[in-house]
């Protein structure tokens, strides 16, 4: 159970000295209770006290990391249920399932892919982070093949998925000096599993149908001495899933160790890619460590990676630029200026367009808090003032033969206010959405 | 080894509304469509039931959408030049009620007016047993010169009107009370306007049971994350007993994911985008799910096969039973 800031205050020296950075032992404490600091930063603590504090001080959600040659990917260390409480901090893991029994060829060929593919969104490069390597063969040597033709053709990091060791320990050999996952753990396997995660120093899943199930398993593993574990709640419909990954979510904060572990899900037993969506955003949605989806397409993995960026993101901070003048395409003193907010998704739909189009323009961003266009409008941040005190700001002028200033469609009603605020210069409404302004700069512009 | 489950007790409950009216109770409609009623957050049926799943609206409009994807335009076919036959459509397509939206003109392209309303708004009724929502362009003036005479045309059916915002609630709010009308009244994102949007159609007269919230939403990709959060914080405050939040929720992915680039646009975008319309439609599928994750009540669609995935969704998420 949590420990408060006074019970974990009695376990300090008491003596305030104040080398951990605070002021006194109570203040350190309480930090300590809100788990903003680490108990290692006070020197003084005693062997006794810091068994007695680690497993208070641990998050009630163990951080799993599975490593390979190109990729890390870290999961778990959730503190809350809805992330407008605080923030969701660890991105679920998106992978791609492949099985044994498949041509090595396609193998490869869907694993080259998956590995290389990389989509812009908002000026962040989104990517897939590794592989479910399924043994539908059942056989050793044939599992070992298959981690290999997915090994040679990417580096990312892999989950081995078999209820059998000895098909396990195969792939395992595989991959030296990595850290897969090993899924996983049944009540009837499981030693031979611990001994396998043990010796190779990897994470173990662990499956169950009911949370006792999978309570009991973890607690038997723990006591072998593996500490890294994924759950994987095999109820696989949404409306069991949601409720098995709720309770072990709801369970896990309240510090109950045996289910304190990031989960798994598997949207790629949706059987197609429109069920696999639907699968997907719930998993990301509610609580998933790790989303697995077994149909390679970009058209269905770039609003995966979309959403998943999405709910994760600081409820507290939208996603900025800097306030500058971008130069879009090498603009010359000829070319006009488009005026738009720092709110990330403003800037590139607009920055992206007009680059697409080839034509050169350049982006005047003015420091509207984050906000996009109309919100920054509606909220007094987005003015006649506020633009032309960024035109200063930044010194466009100077850059420039002809004064042409374009404002978002939405906002027409500043151009009155703007052309009394930029009396050199030519005020002009652009179209409302970004996608226009291609055809809107090559006809009224030029 | 015993687990004991945590369960939420929750003080409140939201409201339950009933959409459209059969003849028994004034109206036409052959189906009605109740939702609220929920006394946990989404799907907690280990706490409590979920006594009315999320239904699914289909929107079209009243004249020829000038601006959808031609993604839509294309899984729609010609009936989109004709209201009767698009509602038949969308009928057929699996949705639970249909969304109508008047533009600022009508099938012309001249300025809409209250006669075309009300007949688009009947041939829409004759045409479909669903209930309906009719939403106005969002323009004060023209939305209570067209609503109110709809209004009257369609007395005790159950309408649901809209949009009732803070600057322009009065005459609608005031037309459905009369006629035996619902209302949908919509605020930016967030749980204080909503509230106060709601405090301010109830202090009209207009009972709590007849209003549904639209508290909006962002595509995903566009903001979702704020929709999805305000929409969380106001389930929970309704669970936590403030009546003023204690509404049903109505959002629009459609609306929202069919206008982002990714749906509307075919060409010159990259590859790493994949297939234009079936993106379009994960786009807005992802969107609508985790709407409903997040508390949605009514998610109002545009593309039929949306539809169907969405059903499919709520289906499983209705029932704790394992596939
Ligand atoms: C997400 C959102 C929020 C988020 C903020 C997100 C953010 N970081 O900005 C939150 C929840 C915080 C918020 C708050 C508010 N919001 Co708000 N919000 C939205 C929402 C849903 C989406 C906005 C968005 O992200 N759009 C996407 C971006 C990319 O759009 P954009 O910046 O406009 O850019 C597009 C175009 O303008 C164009 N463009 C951009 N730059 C340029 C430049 C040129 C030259 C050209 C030609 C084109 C162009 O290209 C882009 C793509 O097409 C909209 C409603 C909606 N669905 O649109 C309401 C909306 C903008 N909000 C609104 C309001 C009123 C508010 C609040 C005042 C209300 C409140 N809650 O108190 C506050 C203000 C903030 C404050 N006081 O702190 C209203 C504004 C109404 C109006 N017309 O004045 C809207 C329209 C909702 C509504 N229908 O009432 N909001
Ligand atoms: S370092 Fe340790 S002993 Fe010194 S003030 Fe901080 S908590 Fe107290």
């Amino acid at each position: 159970m949590a420990l408060s800031g006074i019970q974990i205050y009695k376990m300090l020296p008491q003596t305030n000295c104040k080398e951990c950075g605070f002021p006194t032992c109570l203040a350190f404490a309480m930090k300590l209770a809100a788990k903003q600091v680490e108990l290692d930063d006070c020197p003084y603590v005693t062997e006794e006290s810091k068994q007695q504090l680690a497993e208070s001080a641990a998050p009630p959600i163990r951080l799993i990391t599975l490593k390979a040659r190109d990729h890390e990917v870290a999961v778990g260390n959730e503190v809350v249920l809805f992330r407008h409480e605080k923030k969701f901090f660890n991105r679920p893991g998106v992978l791609i399932r492949v099985v044994d029994t498949a041509e090595e060829a396609a193998i490869t060929e869907k694993v080259a892919a998956a590995s290389a593919y990389s989509v812009d969104y908002v000026g962040l490069d989104l990517r897939l982070d590794g592989f479910v390597i399924e043994a539908a063969s059942g056989d050793p040597a044939a599992f070992a093949t298959a981690v290999g033709a997915v090994r040679a053709s990417s580096g990312l990091p892999v989950v081995l998925k078999s209820d059998d060791p000895a098909v396990i320990e195969a792939g395992l050999k595989v991959l030296e000096g990595e850290k897969p996952l090993l899924l996983g753990a049944n009540s009837g396997n499981w030693e031979a599993m611990a001994d396998l995660a043990k010796q190779g120093e990897t994470a173990l899943g662990v499956m169950g149908g009911t949370l006792e199930e999978l309570a009991e398993l973890t607690e038997k593993i723990q006591a072998t001495g593996v500490e890294d574990m994924v759950l994987y709640p095999t109820a696989s419909a949404m409306g069991a899933s949601l409720a098995m990954q709720t309770q072990i979510r709801r369970l896990a904060l309240k510090n109950f160790r045996p289910l304190g572990y990031p989960t798994i899900a598997f949207a790629g037993d949706g059987g197609n890619p429109a069920r696999e969506s639907t699968l997907a955003a719930h998993a990301i949605c509610k609580y998933a460590g790790f989303v697995v989806v077994d149909t390679f397409a970009p058209e269905l993995i770039y609003p995966i990676l979309v959403l998943r960026e999405n709910i994760y993101t600081d409820p507290q901070k939208p996603i900025q630029v800097l306030p500058a003048v971008y130069e879009i395409n090498d603009p010359k003193p000829g070319d006009p200026v488009l005026v738009t907010t720092n709110f990330s998704i403003t800037y590139f739909s607009v920055a992206n367009e007009v680059e697409g189009s080839g034509l050169s323009a350049w982006l005047l961003v003015t420091d509207a808090e984050g906000m996009s266009v109309l919100t920054a409008w509606a909220a007094g941040k987005f003015d006649a003032e506020s633009i032309a005190k960024a035109v200063k700001e930044f010194g466009i002028a100077d850059k420039l033969e002809k004064h042409v200033i374009v404002l978002p469609g939405h906002t027409a009603v500043l151009s009155g206010e703007l052309e009394e605020e930029l009396p050199d210069w030519e005020v002009k409404v652009g179209p409302r959405e970004a996608v226009d302004l291609p055809g809107y700069m090559k006809t009224v512009l030029t | 080894m015993p687990i004991e489950i945590p369960v939420d007790k929750w003080p409140g409950t939201v409201n339950t509304v009933t959409l459209g009216a059969t003849a028994a109770d004034g109206g036409t409609r052959s189906k009605v469509v109740t939702i609220g009623g929920e006394r946990s957050l989404p799907f907690m049926h280990f706490e409590n039931e979920t006594p009315h799943p999320p239904v699914i609206a289909l929107e079209m409009t009243a004249a020829r959408p000038g601006d959808w994807s031609q993604v839509l335009l294309d899984a729609w076919g010609d009936v989109v030049d004709d209201p009767a036959r698009w509602a038949g459509a969308c009928e057929e397509a699996g949705a639970d009620l249909i969304l109508l939206m008047f533009g600022l003109n009508d099938a012309d392209g001249n300025p809409v007016t209250p006669d075309f309303a009300v007949g688009t708004v009947k041939a829409v009724l004759q045409a479909t047993g669903l209930p309906l929502v009719v939403l106005g362009p969002g323009q004060a003036e023209v939305d209570n010169e067209i609503l109110v005479p709809v209004a009257d045309a369609t007395k005790g059916e159950r309408l649901v009107l809209g949009l009732c915002e803070d600057a322009n609630y009065r005459t609608i709010v005031a037309s459905a009370m009369a006629n035996g009308h619902l209302v949908l009244g919509r605020t930016p994102m967030d749980v204080n306007l909503a509230k106060q949007l709601n405090i301010l159609m109830t202090d009209m007269g207009l009972p709590l049971d007849r209003i549904v919230m639209d508290p909006t939403t962002g595509a995903l990709g566009y903001g979702i994350e704020y929709g999805y959060s305000v929409m969380e914080r106001l389930r929970l405050a309704a669970l936590q007993g403030d009546a003023m939040t204690q509404l049903p929720m109505l959002v629009n992915p459609g609306y929202e994911a069919w206008r982002t680039k990714e749906s509307k646009v075919g060409e010159g975008v990259p590859d790493t985008w994949g297939d234009w319309a079936a993106r379009g439609t994960h786009w807005e599928t992802l969107t609508a799910v985790s709407l409903i994750e997040a508390g949605a009540d009514v998610v109002v669609l545009r593309h039929p096969d949306s539809v169907t995935r969405v059903r499919e969704a709520i289906d499983e998420l209705m029932t704790l039973e394992t596939a």
